[in-house]
């Protein structure tokens, strides 16, 4: 006879059964955004799910390929580890919340004129944490930039692009601010 | 992920109490490590503690004049702290060195301590792990071993530890604070992590329910002659193969003082006292550091797959005292990115 091995048995009913969920209000793109949440719903599901923002993508789930970043008080963090209930009250920024149609940020016309992309499924977690490199000022020639933007896979191989894209961005905020680099406003 | 409960804690009291008062709890502090284990059904905790509002963010000076680093202090605040840069740029420069920017925005400092593990076999539920379920075995032993321990193994568990941080940490001698349910102690660094022994389930050396408050790291930065070299399979977002912090007083070009610790090759981060000793006194030069070298990987046992670490250890070890002899540190605020390899 054979038999399967079970290493762990299943639980007894649904996990939703058993823990219920909350009232968690979350400020994303300007707005509070009240919403019933089990605690182990990640940041990244909230958004999508729940506010269908879906810009910011699912892409490996486990904080590794960068699909998922979105800035939280102008940070640039792994949406997919962040569990929704504790970044109650932190001020949330996605894709959605860069730029409009109408008016693009900068970093999404650069990506448009340097052809920064080819499926684009990584593209709003690139220019999010390209948003936040420009924040932090740390990066300034290309080899900064490449390496700052490490946390963050372009399947389709478009780096080239992508650090041509970024690039532009930065080197025009440093003309612009007279060679100091500062934080652009989002 | 199994379902779980979640209080957010305000103070180190109420976070003491509330993981206390339930059964198979944890903390969370960033959660980079923690979520993504309980999403692999590693970590299966039915309730967390989120440490995320308690006030525990600062770098500061100690009034023994060193730094006191908070320990939810992100790893990013405190790798481009004005103080740590100034004083301890071997710490800014390893951090960086570790996982990605949106990661170092998460990650905090007592997590990074606490992080487990990226043995093949300790996240694959499929196959035995002493350090995940004890007593069913070690996969890696005899297994596919190439990212696993060269030095302080045991026939119970060769994981190693995978953090960069705590290699810098290891060299300066930081101390750990903690709070737990009878209080507070510091824990000398080294006396922190633990080798894996009989009980590999066991990482360090706290005990249940004990809350890392801060890391505390003495005056003496090294500020002048220090590397953090880390040799890994890509340049970027990989964890080490081998990693070396060295840090030097040089009086000429005789060494005054050294500290040498290791990442990539043991189940706690390696420093090794017997290179140091040989190094004190004697003049800075590349015979001298191969007799440092060898002590380090004095007692080295590879698995298979490593055994090519023990050579890469000895050669990192060599240049890594090399880049910290002739390096004259000034600060820059590109150093630390143009210094890396």
């Amino acid at each position: 006879m054979h038999t399967t091995p079970v290493l762990q048995k299943p639980l007894d009913s649904s996990p939703a059964a058993i823990v219920p969920t909350q009232a968690v209000t979350l400020h994303v793109n300007g707005e509070d955004h009240t919403l019933q949440l089990a605690p182990w719903t990640s940041l990244l599901d909230a958004l999508r799910e729940y506010l269908d923002l879906t810009g910011t993508k699912k892409g490996c789930d486990h904080g590794q390929c960068g699909a998922c970043t979105v800035l939280v008080n102008g940070k640039r963090i792994n949406s997919c580890l962040a569990l929704a209930t504790v970044y109650q009250g932190s001020d949330i920024q996605t894709i959605e919340g860069l730029g409009t149609e109408e008016e693009l940020n900068p970093l999404q016309q650069a990506f448009i004129d340097h052809d920064a992309f080819q499926c684009g499924y990584c593209t709003p977690g690139q220019i999010c944490s390209a948003q936040g490199l420009i924040n932090e000022g740390r990066a300034k020639t290309v080899d900064e930039v490449r390496e700052l933007m490490s946390g963050n896979l372009c399947r389709c191989g478009a780096y080239t692009n992508i650090l041509s894209a970024v690039m532009e961005v930065i080197d025009r905020q440093a003309v612009v601010n007279n060679g100091t680099l500062t934080t652009i406003p989002a | 992920m199994n379902s779980f409960t979640l209080t957010q804690a305000t103070a180190i009291d109420e976070a003491l109490r509330d993981k206390a008062s339930h059964d198979n709890s944890a903390y969370l502090g960033g959660g980079t490590n923690l979520i993504d284990l309980m999403k692999e059904n590693v970590a299966r905790p039915t309730h967390l503690t989120s440490l995320h509002k308690l006030p525990l963010s600062q770098i500061e000076r100690a009034p023994d004049g060193g730094l006191r680093l908070g320990a939810l202090a992100t790893n990013a605040e405190t790798a481009y702290h004005p103080e740590v840069e100034k004083h301890y740029p071997l710490l800014s420069q390893t951090i960086l060195a570790g996982a990605t920017p949106q990661l170092r925005n998460m990650a905090t400092n007592g997590g990074n301590l606490m992080q487990r593990t990226r043995c093949y076999y300790f996240y694959d539920l499929a196959t035995p792990c002493n350090k995940r379920e004890p007593g069913t075995g070690c996969s890696a032993i005899g297994g596919y071993n190439r990212i696993h321990a060269i030095l302080g193994a045991s026939e119970q568990c060769i994981a190693t530890h995978p953090s960069d941080m705590c290699v810098a940490l290891a060299a300066l001698e930081a101390v750990v604070q903690v709070s737990g349910p009878d209080g507070e102690r510091r824990i000398k660094f080294e006396d922190f992590h633990r080798l894996p022994g009989e009980r590999p389930e066991l990482d360090n050396t706290l005990q249940p329910g004990e809350l890392i408050t801060a890391v505390d790291l003495p005056e003496k930065g090294f500020a002048k002659h220090f590397t953090y070299l880390k040799l890994r399979d890509r340049t970027s977002y990989a964890f080490a193969a081998v990693s070396v912090a060295a840090a030097l007083e040089l009086d000429g070009n005789t060494i005054r003082e050294a500290r040498l610790a290791l990442g990539g090759v043991a189940h706690k981060p390696w420093r090794s006292k017997e290179a140091e000793a040989l190094l004190v006194g004697r003049p800075a030069t590349v015979e001298t550091f191969r007799q440092a070298a060898d002590q380090v990987v004095n007692g080295a046992v590879g698995q298979g797959s490593n055994d090519f670490k023990i050579e890469l250890a000895r050669r990192a070890v060599v240049r890594a005292l090399k880049q910290a002899t002739e390096m004259n540190y000034e600060l820059d605020e590109n150093a630390f990115l143009n210094s890396n390899p």
